[in-house]
């Protein structure tokens, strides 16, 4: 039974608010987040290998593994949640070692993310699923950053206040997961 | 014979896509409202959220998860119907179309497996047709996400495998799945028939509703005993830990081939939308 501790934290992070967040706590984030799924991480990917400058700053931000549904006249946003976190593996560990601080999502990740988040005091946050109607209210500000043309794959700015999320995998690698590894 | 007109068919289609996407079924709210007195810490603070979530999602008319899924749809057609107007697939299509479009729901559907341009209106949704005594037409909308639908698997086993085979088959789909198909969930298997009928019987076993029992007792029991197994797994509500990992376990069966033991398992995350009408 996890008894985690309720922490607020404002972005962009640094190393020590990190460092302080352990496996099981929820956490509550305010500021601006960014969003990426599945074929806006094949192109950063893609840039990053090229050479080229990444759609946003790396260095302390927060991807939001989310497409979110469209948006109603008069919302900031439509319904939003964290999408599987596994998909992104492949990409994970190069984005972190490139600066980026932390990733929201859902579900467990390969053993070279947790790797990479150890190295470089990183954090991956994992949100509850289908609970996108709630997290739309914790939107209050959306402008497209990168890839338009992806629609709700684009890579949006988020601003958001107090969104819930649990840390998943902590700086030093102890993982919520774990738990089913021990039954 | 009676009549239906393709628009009536349309015009339901997209009410219950829309319904469908941003009202929780009553079975599936009424389990969260007990199951969240069994829980403490982060579990408790995950099902109270999901029930705040399916209450804003009712009052702003939004849709319950963003992964608003790929339709399945089920038609069945009485024999004593006759479909005016056009074609009943176009009908169902344009439904999905137009239920997309005006409940704001997110269009995840890509035309080719490999290509991957999105369609832009959800569309196409898989339809099956069953044929059916009488003169009504019953439309069942099913829009699937596909952080549960990954999670799916079938395995063909052969006789000698046995009940055993069947059952370790669910619990280490699941386990697998952990966290992914967003527990808790609703898992529906198929077990007999053929490769592609095992997939179906699991898919309709999804609709069923909670509390709902095999007509066989034989299989009921299987059922309250893989509930009780995969709820002993502690994954939990959302996969960080807890008692409430599965709110159903739901066995479709068919007569199968002397060679043969086809398992599907399908799994339904929290939300496991279906929505239904009679015409």
């Amino acid at each position: 039974m996890i008894m985690g501790k309720a922490i607020e934290i404002n972005t962009p992070l640094s190393k020590d608010v990190i460092k302080t967040l352990k496996c099981g706590d929820m956490v509550y984030i305010t500021g601006a987040i960014y969003t990426a799924r599945d074929a806006a991480h094949k192109r950063m990917a893609e840039m990053l290998d090229a050479g080229e400058q990444p759609p946003f700053d790396y260095e302390g931000n927060i991807v939001f593994y989310a497409g979110p549904a469209p948006t109603k006249p008069g919302d900031a946003i439509g319904s939003i949640g964290p999408t599987t976190a596994g998909r992104m593996d492949l990409y994970a560990p190069k984005l972190i070692e490139a600066g980026l601080a932390a990733m929201i999502g859902k579900g467990n990740r390969a053993n070279a993310v947790k790797q990479g988040i150890i190295a470089h005091g990183g954090i991956y946050f994992a949100g509850v699923g289908g609970i996108a109607a709630f997290m739309s209210q914790c939107v209050k500000k959306v402008d497209i950053v990168a890839f338009d043309e992806l629609g709700t794959e684009a890579i949006r700015r988020l601003e958001v206040e107090r969104l819930p999320v649990v840390v998943a995998i902590d700086s030093e690698g102890n993982d919520i997961y774990d738990r089913c590894n021990n039954n | 014979m009676r009549e239906i007109h393709v628009n009536e068919i349309t015009k339901a289609v997209a009410e219950l896509c829309i319904k469908a996407c941003t009202i929780v079924a009553p079975d599936i709210r009424a389990y969260m409202e007990k199951a969240i007195g069994v829980e403490m810490g982060v579990a408790k603070q995950v099902l109270d959220d999901m029930i705040k979530n399916q209450d804003i999602s009712i009052e702003r008319k939004m849709p319950i998860c963003q992964d608003t899924g790929m339709v399945v749809a089920f038609l069945e057609i009485g024999q004593d119907v006759h479909i005016t107007g056009g074609n009943v697939a176009d009908a169902v299509q344009e439904g999905v179309r137009r239920g997309y479009e005006e409940g704001y729901l997110r269009k995840s559907v890509v035309a080719d497996p490999i290509d991957r341009v999105n369609t832009k209106d959800n569309t196409p949704a898989v339809i099956y047709y069953d044929l059916v005594p009488g003169d009504k037409l019953k439309i069942t909308v099913a829009p699937k996400g596909f952080g549960s639908e990954n999670m799916s698997r079938l395995q063909m086993f052969v006789p000698a495998n046995g009940l055993e085979a069947v059952e370790n088959f669910v619990l280490e789909t699941v386990t697998k799945a952990d966290a992914n198909p967003c527990p808790p969930i609703i898992v529906g298997v198929g077990v007999g028939g053929t490769f592609d009928y095992a997939a179906n019987m699991a898919k309709r076993a999804l609709l069923r509703k909670i509390g709902s029992r095999h007509e066989n007792d034989f299989w009921a029991d299987v059922e309250a005993r893989l509930l009780e197994k995969i709820n002993a797994t502690g994954i939990g509500p959302a996969g960080f830990g807890g008692f409430t990992t599965c709110m159903a376990v739901h066995i479709n069966t068919y007569a199968t081939h002397i060679a043969g033991l086809p398992v599907a398992v399908n799994i339904g995350c929290h939300v496991n939308r279906h929505e239904e009408v009679i015409l």
